[in-house]
């Protein structure tokens, strides 16, 4: 039988491997998609924790994430493709333009 | 009434705030005129207000507002104008009054003029204030106020070098300046350690409560209170150990000098035994302890002014022994006399000061007496002056200070203080020798000044006549004596001489005498005739102890100046440098180094901030962890 300690694995896991993105990703492309990946992740956890209390409200809770990570991954697109109309690159080692 | 007595106050306020809108232009006739005028004006008032105390016997009270209002603590500026304050204030304000016309002329050549009058009319301000007050703090006001401008005034050439001289390390107006503020700096803490005892124990420090309570108060909290208040009297009228700044003093112009002395400083602390009777006379040793310093102090500055060459100094020393013979009187309970002897002595000192200034404006400053030397020819005025000021120091009957010092004697006698009384008679003695040393010195004998280039000439002739008042004051004083023992006793307490001493009056004022005379006597045989020099006198031990103060500024150079000198050097090199600096410094260092390292963080490049950001999110889960097993 698949409890909810399995989903919480699987959710673990899926932002692990998000966070790992985040960290280690020079692209900025594939920080996005690492991103999506850390908030799905919590969004799996929260449907899987909603179903076992029986209250609706984490559903809910993920459906807000999954609109609000949309309109991010709109807003987010529109700023790589000028940074990329800019620089010609989205690798971070070549926007670094703020060092200290 | 009222309006005089703010009159009588404010005018040389009022003087002080006019000379001081011209104190950085350049020599302006009028400043001197009108603060001349407005002195004056306050002499006036002071004297419509004697005549109304002297007439009516009744005291005028003022409050002109409140100051301190605070839980239990009121004090107000209020004024009060008895017979002891109206006796101070026509003094001061007669003195001061002919001190600042006189300046007129003796500052002529100063490019400080206007400064100098808002200077001289700020310190009889103060003095008023310590006159005038009604209670402790407000003469503590007047009193560190007269200390400020004696700052200012002493120092007032600051730009002058210092000098070495024998007797002194090293000395400049500045210099000297300091000194007198540091020494009454050091008896004002005795001073306000009195006030917060009596304070402490009675609730109050107006007068009129405080001398209520004083007879109901312990009488180890009394000893403590009048010993504290006389050690702030102490540095204010210059008495041993704290009297080296008086004749340093000197190095101010001589108007200040004349202030000084005959005014607004030294006798602020006579005036504070006096107003303060009733504490002092229920501590009988404190006063006897006071007169025994007092007689001590006369003696002691008499012997040094035996033998110094220095015009000004020698007249310093004598204000000094004069103070003592005021404190020997003070201490033995004949308050009245003293207060006699300080306005007797105020009009004759005021004289000799303005008269050695004539000296020195008209030898170019110089002070030495040896090369001086019949100035009478050219200056018979002055020598005149001064003459008369001299027989009254030297108590020379009908001078002013015939009756005033031959009062303090009698009473030393009628007091059964034998010791005292001899000390104080061969002082009469010295105080005659020296003064006539000085004056014949002076004014007699061979013209030394001419191997000196000095073509010396006399005062203007307004000034001559300013003096005037005090030559005839000085001449006359003494015999006010009987009205102004019925006039004060009403305040203070009445002295009378026992029947006993009443009969042998006539034979001790006739040893004083005898002293007083036989000191002319031998400062004529050795001076009048011109200066011979006796060079093994003058190497010899004894000569050489007094003519150096007996090593006294020397010794407070070696064993207080200079050690602590080396001990405020080796606490800001080894204390201050190592320690405090070093622990703040150290803090200040240890930030920049943590923000210079930890500015490496900021590369610029998002992935690192990223990385950070996780390590900082980790550490508060591990933090939120801790925490809840902590709790849990």
């Amino acid at each position: 039988m698949i409890g909810l300690t399995d989903y919480l694995i699987v959710s673990a896991i899926l932002f692990s491997i998000g966070l790992m993105g985040v960290l280690r990703r020079r692209n900025l492309l594939m920080l996005f998609f690492a991103t999506e990946v850390m908030l799905n992740a919590v969004n799996v956890a929260f449907a899987a924790i909603s179903h076992y209390y029986n209250d609706l409200t984490g559903q809910m809770f993920a459906f807000f994430i999954i609109a609000i990570a949309a309109s991010e991954v709109a807003v987010g697109l529109g700023i790589l493709i000028v940074l990329y109309k800019k620089h010609g690159s989205l690798d971070l080692d070549d926007l670094a333009s703020m060092r200290g | 009434m009222e309006g005089l007595v703010y009159i009588a106050l404010f005018a040389p306020f009022a003087s002080s705030l006019f000379a001081a809108l011209f104190g950085m232009t350049e020599r302006k006739i009028f400043v001197g005129i009108v603060a001349s005028t407005l002195l004056a004006t306050s002499f006036i008032a002071s004297a419509m207000l004697a005549f109304y105390v002297y007439g009516t016997g009744n005291a005028i009270h003022v409050t002109m507002m409140d100051w301190i209002s605070a839980g239990d603590l009121h004090i107000p500026f209020g004024f009060i104008v008895d017979q002891v304050s109206v006796t101070m204030m026509v003094v001061v304000t007669l003195v001061s009054t002919i001190v600042h016309i006189y300046s007129i002329g003796y500052m002529d050549h100063d490019k400080s003029f206007n400064r100098f009058f808002s200077y001289l009319s700020a310190f009889v301000f103060s003095m008023m204030i310590l006159v005038m007050s009604d209670n402790f703090a407000g003469l503590f006001i007047g009193w560190e106020g007269v200390g400020v401008c004696s700052w200012l005034l002493i120092g007032f050439w600051y730009h002058k070098p210092d000098v070495s001289r024998e007797e002194n390390p090293s000395i400049s107006p500045s210099w000297a300046a300091n000194e007198a503020f540091i020494m009454n700096r050091i008896a004002d803490l005795g001073m306000l350690i009195g006030l917060f005892i009596l304070y402490w124990n009675i609730g109050s420090l107006q007068y009129d409560k405080v001398f209520a309570a004083v007879p109901f108060l312990d009488g180890t909290v009394l000893n403590a209170a009048a010993l504290a208040l006389f050690i702030g009297a102490m540095g204010k009228s210059a008495q041993f150990p704290l009297h080296t700044w008086l004749t340093d003093a000197m190095e101010g112009p001589t108007p200040v000098s004349a202030l000084i002395h005959a005014a607004t400083m030294v006798t602020a602390g006579v005036f504070l035994v006096i107003r303060a009777n009733p504490l002092f006379s229920l501590t009988p040793e404190v006063s006897y302890f006071i007169a025994a310093l007092g007689t001590f102090v006369a003696f002691f500055a008499a012997s040094m002014a035996l033998v110094n060459r220095d015009l000004k100094r020698i007249i310093a020393f004598s204000t000094l022994s004069q103070l003592g013979y005021m404190f020997a009187a003070a201490g033995l309970g004949a308050y009245w006399i003293a207060l006699f002897h300080l306005a007797a002595h105020a009009f004759f000192k005021a004289l000799l000061f303005l008269g050695a200034g004539n000296v020195m404006h008209a030898m170019h400053d110089e002070l030495d007496i040896f090369k001086m030397g019949g100035l009478k020819k050219v200056m018979k005025w002055t020598y005149l002056y001064m003459g008369i000021a001299s027989l009254a120091l030297a108590g020379i009957p009908f001078f002013a200070g015939f009756f005033s010092k031959d009062a303090i004697i009698e009473t030393a006698w009628n007091e059964g203080t034998i010791v005292l009384w001899a000390i104080l008679v061969i002082t009469a003695g010295m105080t005659a020798f020296y003064s006539f040393r000085q004056v014949f010195l002076t004014f007699e004998g061979d013209e030394r000044y001419k191997k000196y280039g000095i073509h010396p000439h006399e005062m203007y002739g307004y000034v001559l006549v300013a003096m005037s008042p005090l030559a005839i004051l000085a001449m006359v004083a003494g015999f006010g004596m009987k009205s102004f023992e019925h006039f004060v006793t009403k305040l203070l307490p009445d002295y009378h001489m026992s029947e006993h001493t009443h009969h042998i009056a006539w034979f001790l004022g006739l040893v004083v005498l005898a002293f007083a005379v036989s000191g002319i006597l031998l400062a004529y045989k050795k001076y009048y005739h011109g200066l011979k020099r006796d060079e093994q006198l003058e190497n010899s031990w004894y000569y050489r102890l007094l003519a150096n103060q007996y090593y006294i500024p020397v010794l407070y150079d070696e064993f207080i100046a200079k050690p602590y000198a080396m001990i405020s050097n080796a606490m800001w090199t080894k204390v201050d440098m190592k320690i405090v600096d070093a622990t703040v410094d150290g803090i200040a260092k240890f930030l920049y180094k943590t923000g210079d390292t930890s500015r490496k963080m900021q590369t610029g490049n998002l992935s690192n901030y990223l990385n950070w950001m996780a390590v900082g999110a980790v550490l508060l889960l591990v933090v939120a962890a801790i925490s809840a097993a902590a709790i849990g």
